[in-house]
């Protein structure tokens, strides 16, 4: 029974975790929009949560097929983080640049803008169902 | 708590960045000073990046920055004749500091620029913290 209070929130929960993972990858690429070289990463979002919450398979879990095989980790912590790292891509760079860094700060800024208003609004999707769910309990 | 490692790598640009403005400041403050005693004119810096992982395990996510290496510019001094001046070589040349002060000046305001780039990156960082504090109020 507790568990289906809680089953709503561990969506917007795991949605939080890549958000929050998200916004530090942004952080570190525009920390290392001067380094030589240094390639910029990206998080594929979509992916990564549906990964996250179960409903598709990550590529990145060890299927076993045989026996004697060891499979990946099943719980979800150890299976999110994999996923994450998993869907890491390396972002296309629209301009070349002689020291072959590929950041693009007008992009990276409108993404941490994007991921922090998302951030926000899943802080808010959470505080609104913990609300709901204690005024069905107190009944009032 | 992943996002508190923003500050260790914002943090890290920061203080990356300041680094190079004070060595933009050194260049800049050294653009027309003369050869010394030893023949030897003071030679523009130049500060290098280097990507430094900050995280715990080896998580490509949390990528700082630090400076790896400080170089100088080896090419030859400003020269300029002026047998009057003091510090003149035997053919009346006197050799100044080879800082290109539009260079430096280009420098400074990129370093600024993503100086400020990282402190709101922080600023947000700690928003997005504190309202993750007040979750469910």
């Amino acid at each position: 029974m507790l568990n289906r209070l809680t089953d709503s929130l561990d969506f917007q929960a795991q949605a939080l975790n890549l958000r929050s993972e998200r916004q530090r990858l942004i952080a570190s690429n525009i920390a290392n929009a001067d380094t030589p070289g240094y390639v910029a990463r990206e998080l594929n979002f979509a992916q990564a949560l549906k990964e996250a919450t179960g409903t598709a398979s990550s590529a990145a879990v060890l299927k076993t097929s045989q026996a004697g095989h060891i499979g990946g980790g099943a719980d979800g912590t150890v299976a999110s983080n994999r996923s994450a790292e998993a869907n890491l891509l390396y972002a296309a760079p629209s301009q070349t640049n002689l020291d072959r860094n590929t950041v693009d700060m007008d992009r990276e800024r409108a993404s941490f803008a994007d991921n922090t208003v998302k951030y926000e609004a899943t802080l808010r999707f959470i505080s609104q169902n913990v609300r709901t769910t204690l005024s069905a309990i107190t009944g009032q | 708590m992943s996002m508190m490692n923003i500050f260790n790598v914002s943090g890290s640009a920061a203080s990356a960045q300041s680094q190079r403005l004070n060595v933009v400041a050194s260049n800049l403050a050294n653009a027309d000073t003369v050869a010394g005693p030893d023949g030897q004119a003071y030679k523009a810096r130049q500060v290098t990046f280097q990507t430094q992982l900050v995280g715990a395990q080896n998580d490509p996510t949390t990528a700082g920055v630090k400076v790896s290496s400080i170089t100088e510019d080896q090419t030859a001094g400003r020269r300029v004749h002026d047998p009057k001046h003091p510090s003149a070589d035997a053919d009346g040349y006197v050799t100044y500091s080879n800082v290109n002060a539009v260079e430096e000046m280009v420098n400074m305001i990129s370093a600024s620029r993503s100086y400020q780039n990282n402190i709101e990156v922080m600023n947000t960082a700690k928003s997005l913290l504190m309202k993750t504090l007040q979750m469910g109020q």
